[in-house]
């Protein structure tokens, strides 16, 4: 019988291969921009089992509003990526040091 | 085993190895459809979860939208790819300590967690019976009364997304010729014109 602890495995494994995507692709925004995606997804799917297993239905709310700021967070981001790449023609992490920060 | 329980197994199992491919996968438009898939498995998850609007949500919004905007991006970004995936043998061994250790730290909190006491009676909404009323009613009966606050501040965090995204990617080139309303209206026959008393068989 599949119960709360096999989900939370699962969105856990998902967490933890976000995270790892993070640290393997340290020149790439667009997949770093995904890893970013991954690790919300998980934390969608926890929502969700814990909702689901509680019986309250409030956490299936938290994860439209989750999902809401992903979506804007995306598009900022991929808009701020188009804005980067026309100006200095890489999308190379390394090179993002215009502000000398 | 019941067919739910084979369900969950052939969603997880998809799930985990397409988020795997997601990261390592070499070209970034590959990176992209593993992701969708991804995101496929986990509304399947969701539907055996029993919320069928936030699998149904999960579908439209993010593999019909957001996923096309980065395969958008992917493919209108003339990057050699190849070149950034040079250093990634190098980040190799740190990503992998740095999942590992996360991966322990996931382990402890999993192998001792309890439900508290009580936590029955603090629910703040009771899923109502499913033959009753169904998922999709039920949250939004939830969402435009109890969180309706929430509810406009996703709106106008949405509203500040679009208008951000519309700023940043916004050129204007000189070389394309616009209408000027202004201009127009303010145009006057008499001095746009002149007319001219030609004689016939004289010319200008």
């Amino acid at each position: 019988m599949v119960g709360l602890e096999h989900y939370l495995a699962v969105a856990g494994a998902l967490f933890v291969i976000g995270i790892f995507g993070l640290f393997l692709n340290r020149k790439n925004v667009i997949i770093i921009l995904m890893s970013v995606e991954l690790i919300l997804l998980s934390v969608n799917i926890n929502l969700v089992a814990f909702s689901s297993f509680a019986g309250d239905l409030v956490g299936q709310i938290f994860t439209m509003l989750v999902l809401t700021v992903a979506a804007a967070e995306a598009a900022i981001g991929l808009a701020i990526l188009v804005g980067f790449f026309r100006n200095r023609g890489t999308i190379d992490v390394e090179d993002i040091n215009v502000m000398k920060g | 085993m019941t067919v739910a329980d084979y369900a969950f197994y052939l969603f997880a199992i998809l799930l985990v190895a397409s988020g795997l491919f997601t990261v390592v996968a070499r070209n970034p438009v590959h990176s992209v459809l593993w992701l969708i898939l991804t995101f496929l498995s986990a509304s399947g998850l969701f539907v055996l979860l029993g919320a069928e609007f936030v699998a149904m949500l999960l579908i439209i919004v993010y593999v019909g939208a957001v996923m096309v905007l980065f395969l958008f991006v992917v493919m209108m970004l003339d990057v050699d790819f190849a070149e950034l995936r040079g250093g990634m043998a190098k980040f190799m061994p740190f990503a992998l300590l740095i999942g590992v250790v996360v991966l322990m730290q996931m382990a402890f909190a999993f192998g001792d967690w309890h439900v508290a006491e009580g936590s029955q009676a603090l629910r703040a909404a009771v899923t109502p019976d499913a033959g009753e009323i169904h998922n999709t009613a039920a949250l939004g009966m939830l969402m435009y009364d109890d969180f309706l606050m929430l509810f406009q501040l996703a709106g106008l965090i949405l509203l500040t997304a679009m208008i951000g995204a519309i700023v940043l990617t916004l050129r204007h080139n000189p070389n394309v010729k616009r209408q000027n309303v202004i201009a127009q209206m303010h145009r006057d026959p008499a001095e746009a014109m002149e007319l001219k008393d030609v004689k016939s068989g004289q010319g200008l």
